[in-house]
């Protein structure tokens, strides 16, 4: 038979079946959309949280006071235990570190005119933009005097801008007054946007750590001390310095809780990276049911119109059709439907992402691995289901698969 | 002496129904010449039906031999039983099975489908002619459930001819026409035996065996009769002799 009256014997099963094709692409179309769409926001969710904390430094490691179980008891003296010493012995006698950051905060009013804004003030050293990677986009860093001055001078980002300077005056030089404190803006930071979890990275406020101590909160301890390792990959051995220094100036027997700890942004990273694999498992295997359920759906139908179809076999057969040119209309009918059964539902899935990748700003990502996977599946069960009861019926009498029943 | 087309011997045919054997065919020895016409009679469930499946290939008997154009039929490949019905066999079913939602062209064209000697064009045109000759010309475009049995019958007929058969095997192609069109396809059958081509008419109605020149009478799966027609009746004859109602 040759490849025109094949294909038009194909083309014009399908015309009169237009249900039956119909539904099993609705089957291919659902398995495969939801697949690429499940598999897509996993891979998405996991792509954009990683990068916000790459984003936040994937170098950055954070020494903060522990709240042990005798915290209670201990009171105040545990919180207070991360003291100006330790972080000048970790700035002295660590190899591994470019960067550390004394870190004092409190919360209070900013007025600026008639305007004011609550905001969090940060005390912390020129070293801290670099560890948290913040970018200046006007103005300039603390300097040494300033810090050792506890001068009253300031570096604020694009929000408290927005929020004070109403009328798009220059920051720079300018006095805010933080609980009747005035502050001298020296710089304002480039605009970083909302993190994954929503906090708005821009409403800050910085000062010197010095400032922040005697001007502000009237303490000498720090609330914690950042740390930017050279890179990533010394990121443990500098952890390993700095615990080695704090556990020597604290005083910390062997085998005793610490009252601080030391976290880096890659443990907290890799903790992430485990939650999001989990999603993308789960995700995976609701799109695995989708898959299993749309399988299901077009083996129905094939399997429904045997009877009716098993009739048109036996018919074809009597006038002369061979077992081979069943089957190959059998084929084509199945392969048109799967095909474009499976170009739908990869569109569709597509379009699908995309709008979720707008609206949500997540960086969705379609990926190949999940469009081969689902449209192989897919057309793999339509062709199947298609082919395996022509091939069944082909190989009777045609005068009994006319009487099939 | 002519060549034998059909040669059967001691054909049987059974079915098992449930616990039921049922013995359509009980046993049935012929042979059919190049260019007969025969009819085969007897009462409903005398077995015409599943005899005339065997002859056109559609069937295998339990027991027997049958040879077509001399080879074994039970020697044939798939294949080559396939396309012996394709080319040399036209089929007539009692129960026309047409392809559902398909059109009167459409159905008539597919034994055609399946032979690649035929451009589409020369497939639409031989369609087209065979169509006319049962008298469709003006329902070609019209759908199987759009037809009367009548129609559809004749729909049948139509795809039963289109591949130049060497032999027609009909069953009951009249049960469902009325008597002029009845005379009108005894004609068409007359004509096309004129032409040379063997034909296998399966009917209970007696009066139509007039026009065939051999009648075997089948009963309870066995030939009781087999009778040469020496008088054989012209179907255009009585046709003119009708009141032409139409006109
Ligand atoms: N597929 C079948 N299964 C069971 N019994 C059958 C089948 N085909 C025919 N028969 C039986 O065989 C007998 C002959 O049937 P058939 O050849 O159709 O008779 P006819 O065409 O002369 O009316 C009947 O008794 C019928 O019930
Ligand atoms: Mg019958």
């Amino acid at each position: 038979m040759n490849l025109n009256n094949l294909i038009s014997i194909a083309l014009r099963a399908l015309v009169n079946n237009k249900m039956r094709g119909f539904l099993t692409m609705l089957g291919i179309i659902i398995g495969v959309s939801s697949v690429i769409i499940m598999l897509a926001i996993g891979e998405g969710s996991k792509n954009t949280i990683t990068n916000e904390i790459s984003s936040m430094g994937s170098n950055m490691i954070m020494v903060q006071p522990k709240y042990n179980r005798e915290g209670v008891s201990r009171g105040a003296s545990s919180m207070e235990s991360i003291k100006v010493k330790d972080y000048e012995d970790i700035a002295r006698d660590t190899k591994y570190i470019s960067g550390v950051s004394p870190y004092v905060a409190s919360s209070g009013q900013l007025i600026f005119g008639s305007n004011n804004h609550p905001i969090r003030i940060e005390g912390v050293n020129q070293d801290y933009l670099e560890i948290r990677k913040y970018v200046l986009q006007d103005g300039s860093n603390f300097t040494e005097t300033e810090i050792k001055s506890s001068a009253k001078v300031c570096i604020i980002g694009k929000e408290v801008v927005d929020k004070l300077f109403i009328n798009d005056e220059d920051p720079i030089g300018r006095v805010i007054r933080y609980n009747n404190i005035p502050f001298r803006v020296i710089g304002v930071l480039k605009a970083k946007g909302a993190s994954t979890f929503g906090q708005s990275q821009d409403d800050v406020m910085i000062a010197p750590y010095t400032t922040v101590q005697k001007r502000i909160s009237a303490i000498t301890h720090l609330q914690g001390i950042f740390v930017s390792s050279i890179n990533e990959d010394y990121s443990e051995k500098a952890m390993s310095e700095i615990k080695e220094i704090m556990t020597l100036n604290h005083k910390i027997p062997e085998g005793k809780e610490a009252d601080f700890y030391v976290e880096s942004q890659k443990q907290i990273l890799e903790q992430i990276d485990t939650i999001t694999t989990l999603i993308t498992l789960l995700l995976g295997s609701i799109a695995g049911i989708s898959l299993l359920v749309g399988g299901i759906g077009i083996m129905n139908i094939m399997y429904v119109s045997v009877t009716e179809r098993t009739k048109e076999i036996g018919l074809r057969m009597s006038v002369g059709a061979r077992g081979k040119d069943i089957l190959a209309q059998f084929l084509v009918e199945a392969i048109i439907i799967s095909i474009t059964g499976g170009l739908i539902g990869i569109l569709f899935g597509s379009g699908v992402s995309f709008i979720i990748r707008l609206a949500s700003g997540w960086a969705v990502t379609v990926s190949t691995f999940s469009v081969l996977l689902s449209f192989f599946v897919c057309t793999f069960t339509g062709v199947f289901f298609g082919w395996y009861p022509a091939k069944k019926a082909a190989n009777l009498d045609p005068i009994e698969a006319i009487r099939y029943e | 002496m002519k060549e034998k087309i059909i040669d059967i011997r001691d054909i049987k045919r059974h079915f098992q129904v449930g616990e039921e054997l049922v013995q359509a065919l009980r046993g049935v020895s012929f042979s059919v010449e190049e260019g007969e016409f025969l009819t085969i009679m007897g009462m409903s469930g005398s077995g015409k039906s599943t005899l005339l499946n065997l002859l056109g290939c559609l069937d295998t008997p339990t027991h027997g031999e049958y040879y077509l154009d001399g080879k074994p039929v039970a020697k044939m490949t798939k294949n080559e039983r396939a396309i012996y019905r394709n080319r040399k066999i036209g089929f007539v079913f009692q129960s026309y099975n047409l392809l559902p939602k398909t059109t009167a062209i459409q159905n008539v064209e597919l034994p055609l489908m399946y032979n690649h000697n035929y451009s589409a064009a020369q497939r639409k045109e031989k369609s087209k002619q065979a169509l006319i000759s049962v008298g469709l010309e003006d329902r070609m475009m019209h759908k199987s459930q759009q037809m009367s049995g009548g129609q559809q019958q004749r729909v049948a007929i139509a795809r039963a001819l289109v591949n130049d058969p060497v032999m027609i095997l009909a069953d009951e192609a009249t049960g469902n026409l009325d008597s002029r069109t009845s005379y009108e396809i005894l004609t068409l059958f007359q004509e096309l035996h004129k032409e040379g081509r063997t034909i296998i008419f399966v009917t209970h109605n007696p009066e139509i065996a007039d026009f065939s020149s051999r009648t075997i009478v089948l009963k309870d799966g066995r030939i009781v009769e087999d009778k040469v027609n020496s008088n054989v009746k012209d179907a255009r004859r009585v046709l003119d002799s009708l009141p032409n109602e139409n006109d």
